[in-house]
This record gives structure tokens, C-alpha cells and sequence, in this order.
């Protein structure tokens, strides 16, 4: 079963709050990152895994009446938190889903305290129906 | 002309790569190196036959590149050491790595069975007991398995170098298992060939010709494993639940890959000839000694087949049938189902009653097929409410679009 893992950050400036943080904080916290990504490659559980360019960047498009797309400049400061990057797992079990995740969130940030970042779990829709 | 000839030796590489892997192995205490070993042969095969013509003994020939390759293999690796350090015994390594092999190939059904049962290994997880079977056994290439299960070929490669390392590490040795471990040993084999089918048995759009062709792969090895065991019952009855579900495939799916239920299915499409080669499978099992669950399932497929028309459904036969299985397992999809044939019997009421006694089954609870039986149910008896409310909560909670559509679409019709 395939879930997808988000990655969840307060949405705040509109930068990621990674840019204040110091060279050895952050080259923590890429490394984690690196690791995590390996671990779950050589298990062969990865399907995919994307990070997100920062939120300020971010454009909301709607399309008008002629089809023409319409696009929005950030922030939005309506969305309260924003989404910073995802994996894509397959895993056995639901578990073992949760398990990634809670790893996920204990990435280490500044002085190398585990951020306890939300990682939201959902299911893909792809298991063959049973009826 | 020339394609039929590439899709000829191709099919004929794909039988002999078990039989050949199975010969290797056996002989050779790494099974990862054996299968490159033979993974080169065949190689060298689809390269050289079509020039050279198809050999006299082309499993003899695969079976001597193999083995060459493999021995080369051993001879390079007592060259590394011997230069790290002196080694004195690289005769006796070569001897115990490639013992008298150029010998002729043994009996190649048992080696094949032995590698289907290493590939469904205890040890193993189902989904990489899945790839290795499809990899080992049945010959697709990494891209293949990869594609049908939508995941990355290098996820799938991983995945299959590590079911290679688990066998290697966890010393299972290559042999067909003993007379006291067989029955569980073969019970995983069915349940692994049987995951495979219901894997490709999702007809939507897009990727599902891949699918496809999962399930005529399971097919394909069930029936070399019945050509193997033909007196082993559940074994024939697997291939009978097989080729009678897969019978109904075209009436199962519309043009977009809505889901049909089996009440509401084109009976004209069913595959006539598939319904009786399972008939005549599975009425050749059931006398004969002790029935298992994929007979009772198979013989369940059955009866559903042989009406051709819904409302000629045997449903007194088919609760029966539940019935025995019911006995036989403690699985409360099985109730769930001999609740809904209890209901084509005996009306809704009785198929709600018995519902009642599965739901605090932590198993099931939190399952989308309790809530949309109970849809199903609530909707026959009359009450539109709380039909909808089922429909809604059940297609919230399936993980299949198809499924859900179906079911949002029937909430929908009830809801108007």
C-alpha cells in the first residue's frame, strides 16, 4: 500500500525558517534528510520524494471564463501552514507508514533538537478493489 | 514474421529460465549468483539463437553458459583473494562452489517446484516474495514488475536484491521441503500466486494493461504448479478460482473503468471456454479427498458462472457453500459474504442480523466492504437514509478509485 507523506511547515514569512538557521544546523539537518531518503531507497519503500521551493514563490492559478489562466502572487495569508516537501512510500502495512513518518518529523534543527515537524499521512488511492 | 519468431523464442526463454535457474541453483550455494549467472546465459541465448539457430538441447545450453559463467565467477574471486592474500585451497573452493556440473540436467519439474518454493519463502514479506517469484520463476524482466506495480524500476530492484540477500542470509537451503513442512510451505506458495492475480484483477484505465497482465502471469504459473502437483486439490482449485474470476473479466469493467458489480454484469461477455476448463477443473477435485478453502471458493465461482442469467443464481447452494467455508476459516470477510448470500435467501433482515454479529470484529470494523454491505442490504430493505449514509461512509474509506466512484455514484442515485 502507498501512502503519501507531507511535510508541513507554519506558513510564517513566506521563507523558509531554514534560513536562519547555522551552516552546521542546516548541513544536520540535509544530512538527516539524505540518510532518511537513502534508507527508505535501499528498502526498496521509496517511490518518491520532492522537495518544494519556498512558499513565497508560490502562484495560485484559477482559470477564467476563455480557459485563460489567472495567476495570483503570494503570500496567501489565508493558509495557515503550507506544504514544504513529500514522500511517496509503498509500504506492507500502515504502520510501517507511520513509522517513516515519525522519523521524518524528528529531524534535527537548530542546535539539533528534533523539530517534531507534522508529517501528514494519507493513502493513495491505488489498492484493487475487493468487491 | 519476424516478430512471431522473437515472440516465439521469447516465450521459449521465459519457460526454460525457471528450469534452468532451479538446475543452477541447485548446484550452487548463492542463489543471487546463480540467477546472474542465468540472467547472462539467457542473455547470450536471445543474442546468438536467432543468428545461430534455436540448439538441439536448448535448455542443455543454457544450463552449460550458466554454469560457465558461474565457475568463471568463482575462478575471478580466488584470483582477488589469492592476490590479498595466499590462498591454498582455491581447488577445493572451485570444487565446493561448482561441484561436477557439466553433467546432464536432472529432473527439471522438481527444480522448478523447488525454486517456486524458495521464491515463497516463510522468510520473506508477500510483496517481495511477489517480485522474487515474478523475477525467478516467471522470467519478467525488473522493468516488468516494476511497471505492474507502479514503483520505480530501481525500488523494484532493490526490493529484489534484498529478497536475494534475506534467502542467502536465512541459509534456505535448495531443496523441495519435507513431507511435515509441505503443507504449510505450499499454503504460501498458493497465497503468493493467488496475491499476484487479485493484484492484476483491477481493470481501470491506464496502467491496468500491465495489470493484465499480472493476472495471466499468476494463471500461467498455477498451471505449471498444477502440472507439477496435479493430484494436489487446492492446488487445482486455485487454478479454478483463477480462470472462473478471470472468465468474467470483460463484463467486469465499462468502457471507462467504472466497476460493474457481478448482479448487473453483460453475462454474454464471460469467457465461455475459460468457465468450463475451471467447471470441469474444479468438479475433478471436489470428490476426491479433503476440501480447502480455494475449492470452496472456486466451487462458489462456479455456481455463479453457470447462471446465465442473474435471477438464476443458485443462492441456496452458495450459502451452503459459505456455509462449509465459514467452518473451515475464521475470516470475517467470509461472513461477510455468507451474510450477503444468507440475504439473497432469506431477504435483508437476515443478511442485517448476521452483519450485527460481525461488526465488533476489530478486524472489519473500520473496513469499507462491512459499510457497503450494509448499504447494499439497507438499500434492498427499503431504508434510503441510512443506505446513503453507508454508500457515503464506505466509498470515504476504500483505497480504490473504481470502488469509490461506484459507490459515491450509488449514494448519489438513492440521494436524488
Amino acid at each position: 500500500m502507498r501512502y503519501m507523506l507531507m511535510m508541513n511547515a507554519p506558513r510564517g514569512t513566506g521563507d523558509y525558517a531554514v534560513n536562519a538557521w547555522s551552516p552546521d544546523d542546516l548541513k544536520a539537518h540535509i544530512g538527516f534528510m539524505f540518510a532518511l531518503n537513502k534508507e527508505l531507497s535501499e528498502s526498496g519503500e521509496l517511490v518518491g520524494a520532492e522537495g518544494l521551493a519556498a512558499p513565497g514563490e508560490a502562484k495560485i492559478v484559477r482559470a477564467a471564463k476563455n480557459g485563460v489562466p489567472v495567476v495570483t502572487d503570494g503570500p496567501f495569508p489565508e493558509a495557515k501552514e503550507f506544504l514544504a516537501g513529500y514522500w511517496i512510500v509503498d509500504v506492507d502495512k500502515p504502520q510501517r507508514a507511520y513509522e517513516i513518518a515519525a522519523k521524518a518529523s524528528s529531524a534535527p534543527g537548530p542546535g539539533g533538537a528534533p523539530l517534531i515537524i507534522p508529517i501528514e499521512v494519507r493513502q493513495v488511492m491505488s489498492a484493487p478493489p475487493d468487491m | 514474421m519476424k516478430e512471431s519468431a522473437d515472440a516465439s523464442l521469447g516465450h521459449l526463454l521465459r519457460d526454460l529460465a525457471p528450469q534452468v535457474l532451479g538446475a543452477v541453483a541447485r548446484r550452487h550455494e548463492d542463489f543471487a549468483a546463480a540467477e546472474d549467472a542465468v540472467q547472462e546465459a539467457l542473455i547470450a541465448a536471445a543474442t546468438q539463437w536467432p543468428a545461430e539457430g534455436i540448439p538441439s538441447n536448448p535448455r542443455g545450453w543454457l544450463y552449460q553458459i550458466a554454469v560457465r559463467r558461474l565457475t568463471d565467477e568463482v575462478r575471478r574471486h580466488i584470483a582477488r583473494r589469492r592476490r590479498e592474500d595466499t590462498v591454498a585451497t582455491e581447488r577445493s573452493a572451485i570444487e565446493t562452489v561448482v561441484p561436477t556440473v557439466f553433467g546432464e540436467i536432472g529432473a527439471d519439474e522438481d527444480d522448478t517446484l523447488t525454486l517456486l518454493f524458495m521464491c515463497c519463502h516463510p522468510s520473506l514479506t508477500p510483496a517481495t516474495a511477489i517480485a522474487l517469484t515474478l523475477r525467478a520463476v516467471g522470467g519478467l524482466t525488473t522493468s516488468e514488475i516494476a511497471s505492474a506495480f507502479l514503483v520505480p524500476e530501481a525500488t523494484m530492484a532493490q526490493r529484489i536484491s534484498r529478497a536475494k540477500q534475506t534467502i542467502k542470509t536465512s541459509k534456505v537451503a535448495f531443496r523441495l521441503p519435507n513431507d511435515s513442512e509441505r503443507a504449510a510451505r505450499l499454503a504460501v506458495v498458493l497465497q503468493v500466486l493467488y496475491l499476484i492475480f487479485n493484484e492484476g484483477y483491477t481493470t481501470s484505465a491506464g496502467p491496468a494493461l500491465h495489470r493484465t497482465d499480472l493476472s495471466n502471469e499468476a494463471i500461467r504459473l498455477t498451471r505449471l504448479l498444477h502440472a507439477m502437483l496435479p493430484a494436489d486439490n487446492e492446488v487445482t482449485g486455485l487454478l479454478a478460482l483463477m480462470l472462473l474470476t478471470d472468465a468474467r473479466r470483460a463484463a467486469r469493467t465499462a468502457p471507462h473503468g467504472e466497476l460493474i458489480p457481478l448482479d448487473e454484469q453483460d453475462r454474454t461477455l464471460w469467457d465461455r471456454s475459460l468457465i468450463a476448463e475451471g467447471v470441469a477443473l474444479i468438479s475433478s477435485a471436489l470428490p476426491r479427498g479433503e476440501v480447502g478453502a480455494y475449492q470452496l471458493q472456486a466451487a462458489i465461482a462456479a455456481v455463479h458462472d453457470e447462471a446465465t442469467r442473474v435471477e438464476d443464481t443458485d443462492w441456496p447452494q452458495i450459502l451452503a457453500l459459505y456455509g462449509v467455508l465459514r467452518e473451515l476459516s475464521d475470516n470475517p470477510m467470509v461472513k461477510l459474504s455468507y451474510a450477503i448470500a444468507a440475504a439473497m435467501v432469506h431477504g435483508p433482515q437476515a443478511g442485517l442480523e448476521l452483519l450485527a454479529e460481525i461488526e465488533g470484529d476489530a478486524r472489519v470494523t473500520e473496513h469499507h466492504r462491512l459499510d457497503a454491505v450494509r448499504a447494499h442490504l439497507l438499500e434492498r430493505a427499503g431504508d434510503r437514509e441510512q443506505a446513503i449514509t453507508y454508500y457515503r461512509r464506505a466509498a470515504d474509506r476504500t483505497a480504490s478509485i473504481p470502488e469509490r466512484d461506484y459507490l459515491t455514484t450509488k449514494a448519489a442515485r438513492l440521494a436524488r
